[in-house]
């Protein structure tokens, strides 16, 4: 299936062209914060700013409906993509795909005015796809770390078995108490800025984002630009080891990409989140595929990680990237140090290949892999 | 391509079914009691059991079911565990925001916070019984025969899958589990996966 358009609101900007350019600018979005959510422990993250946010969604053609901070971002950064699609999002034909692994969770934290159900994934979902007129029921996928790349997975088995020609992609979450107090008790957040693949890496850094791919149906009869990126396959699988530990096999990674028989990458865009375990796993994976010399690259020291938002925000910055030529740096990282070496790259480089690799490995021992593909015109 | 259901597994706040016959009535208090009683009838050993969430114990005991006569086979490799429900991880949600309500109450915990991910159950599944294909966990507002259908189908668009656990995995107030265990072959013997029987196995 083909993109046609996408969206990327984080701290970075309010669209995909003011993301790609900071992230090539080497620009992050990671900041530091005391007294945060009232929590006794400070923290480094990406967070979006309230104004910034109420502005900018001001300025949509809004109903009166009162909107969560998760909604917003989500309405803003679908409003964008559907707008440049040109796609009617209203038409039966289209269906809404929701990635978010804690939705609007901080509502259980305090009395609020909205109703008991608005904390469930599929009332969010629901309140995303009405504002645009979609009445097919959304399906909200929630696979821990991995979702925003399970979601396009799912969006893929949509429209090539089922009567839908485009599906709106879009990973959101916010964070707030609860999480990040959830990843301090895991002892799984560095006090310092993540540094991905690195020896001296101590974990990782949370951030908020909102992202969102429109895509449409191969046989349809879509006109997508020259240079238009394609998913041509998705794979998950299993660790069946643990349910927060990564596996030492790096097996269902391994076996993710094993599955799409990946050959001409310019790139791989791992999670690389720098906890000490998940990037080792990830390393021994890459070397059992036989990708150890294939660039490999994070986003995570410029947009921390975003959770159910991560797949499809690193998935757009990708495809931007591969349609622009370049593999980008790991931000963050200075001496690489993982159990198996790979090859991290550390300075934005040309490419000449038209394919990549987006990967993600979550909690509850799950792994994905995408395959992407710029569609170049042979003469 | 035509799928079918190897065997089925009901778990309501009352009743336990396997293959559409009841196997145990609760006479216990409803909630978690009822689940434990589950486990001692079915006769299992397995202490991480314990450490589970709600969420996962139920979506354990019903995947117990419906694998209970298959041997430990090196194909489960290719099996896959597909779950659905409405309240995503909202009992044990509710169960950290109580570890993290106030200041002067604040004792945040690893081991509940992670089944604040619903998928986890998909992973306990996958674990007990050595499954390496695809987990996936999708949130509907309602149970739908047609959603569970087209997950558990779509997972056999990858060749290499022979078998999906697949179900509806609700608990939120009350506790509501439909658990398929579903194989791509052609056995006129046993029920065909189809929006119909899914909806009289939930009935």
């Amino acid at each position: 299936m083909y993109i046609l358009s996408d969206n990327i609101i984080s701290p970075l900007g309010f669209s995909t062209a003011e993301n790609f350019e900071a992230v090539c600018l080497g620009r992050s979005a990671l900041r530091y914060y005391s007294d945060k959510f009232d929590l006794p422990e400070p923290f480094y993250a990406s967070l979006i700013e309230e104004d910034r946010l109420n502005e900018a969604f001001g300025k949509l053609p809004v109903n009166h409906r009162r909107y969560t901070r998760l909604e917003m971002m989500s309405i803003l950064s679908a409003y964008s993509a559907i707008m440049d699609s040109g796609i009617d999002a209203g038409a039966d034909d289209v269906l809404f795909v929701f990635s978010t692994t804690k939705g609007n969770v901080e509502l259980l934290d305090e009395e609020n005015s909205f109703e008991k159900e608005r904390v469930y994934l599929w009332r969010s979902a629901q309140i995303v796809a009405k504002f645009f007129g979609n009445d097919n029921e959304p399906v909200v996928v929630s696979n821990a770390c991995i979702s925003g790349c399970a979601a396009q997975i799912a969006a893929m088995n949509y429209l090539e078995n089922h009567n839908y020609k485009y599906a709106v992609v879009i990973g959101a979450e916010v964070l707030s108490k609860f999480i990040v107090s959830g990843f301090q008790s895991f002892k799984a957040l560095s006090p310092t800025l993540c540094k991905p693949f690195d020896k001296n890496r101590c974990g990782l850094n949370l951030g908020e984002a909102a992202a969102t791919i429109v895509y449409a149906k191969e046989d349809d009869a879509v006109t997508v630009t020259e240079n238009a990126v394609r998913l041509v396959g998705g794979a998950m699988h299993n660790d069946a080891n643990h349910i927060s530990a990564p596996s030492r096999t790096g097996e269902g990674l391994y076996r993710s990409l094993m599955q799409l028989c990946p050959h001409n990458i310019a790139f791989i865009s791992a999670h690389g989140t720098a906890t000490a375990y998940n990037d080792d796993m990830e390393s021994v994976a890459i070397n059992r595929a036989g990708l150890n010399r294939i660039p490999v690259t994070s986003l995570k020291g410029y947009f921390g990680h975003t959770l159910g938002a991560a797949g499809v925000v690193e998935s757009i910055i990708s495809c931007h990237a591969l349609q622009n030529h370049i593999v980008l740096k790991t931000a963050g990282t200075e001496e690489v140090g993982t159990v198996n070496p790979i090859n991290v790259c550390l300075a934005n480089a040309e490419i000449t290949e038209l394919s990549f690799i987006k990967m993600m490995s979550g909690f509850g021992g799950s792994n994905a892999a995408l395959l992407f593909t710029e569609n170049k015109k042979i003469d | 391509m035509d799928v079918y259901i190897l065997s089925s597994c009901r778990i309501t706040n009352d009743r336990l079914i396997a293959d559409g016959k009841e196997v145990l009535t609760r006479n216990c208090e409803k909630g978690p009691a009822w689940l434990n009683t589950i486990y001692r009838a079915l006769g299992i050993q397995y202490p991480k059991f314990f450490k589970m969430d709600n969420l996962a114990k139920v979506g354990f005991l019903a995947a117990e079911v419906v694998m209970h006569d298959t041997e430990i086979a090196r194909d489960r490799e290719n099996y896959a565990v597909v779950c659905l429900n409405s309240a995503s991880s909202i009992d044990d949600d509710r169960a950290y925001q109580q570890t993290i309500a106030s200041k002067e109450l604040f004792f945040p915990s690893p081991a509940v916070f992670v089944y604040t991910l619903a998928n986890i159950v998909t992973g306990e599944i996958a674990i007990r019984h050595n499954i390496f294909g695809e987990s996936s966990f999708y949130v509907y507002e309602n149970f739908s025969a047609l959603r569970l259908y087209d997950s558990i189908k779509d997972v056999f668009n990858n060749p290499d899958m022979s078998a999906v656990i697949g179900g509806w995995v609700n608990y939120d107030e009350d506790c509501d589990v439909l658990m398929l265990r579903a194989c791509r072959l052609s056995d006129p013997e046993k029920m065909l996966l189809s929006e119909n029987n899914i909806n009289n196995l939930y009935k």
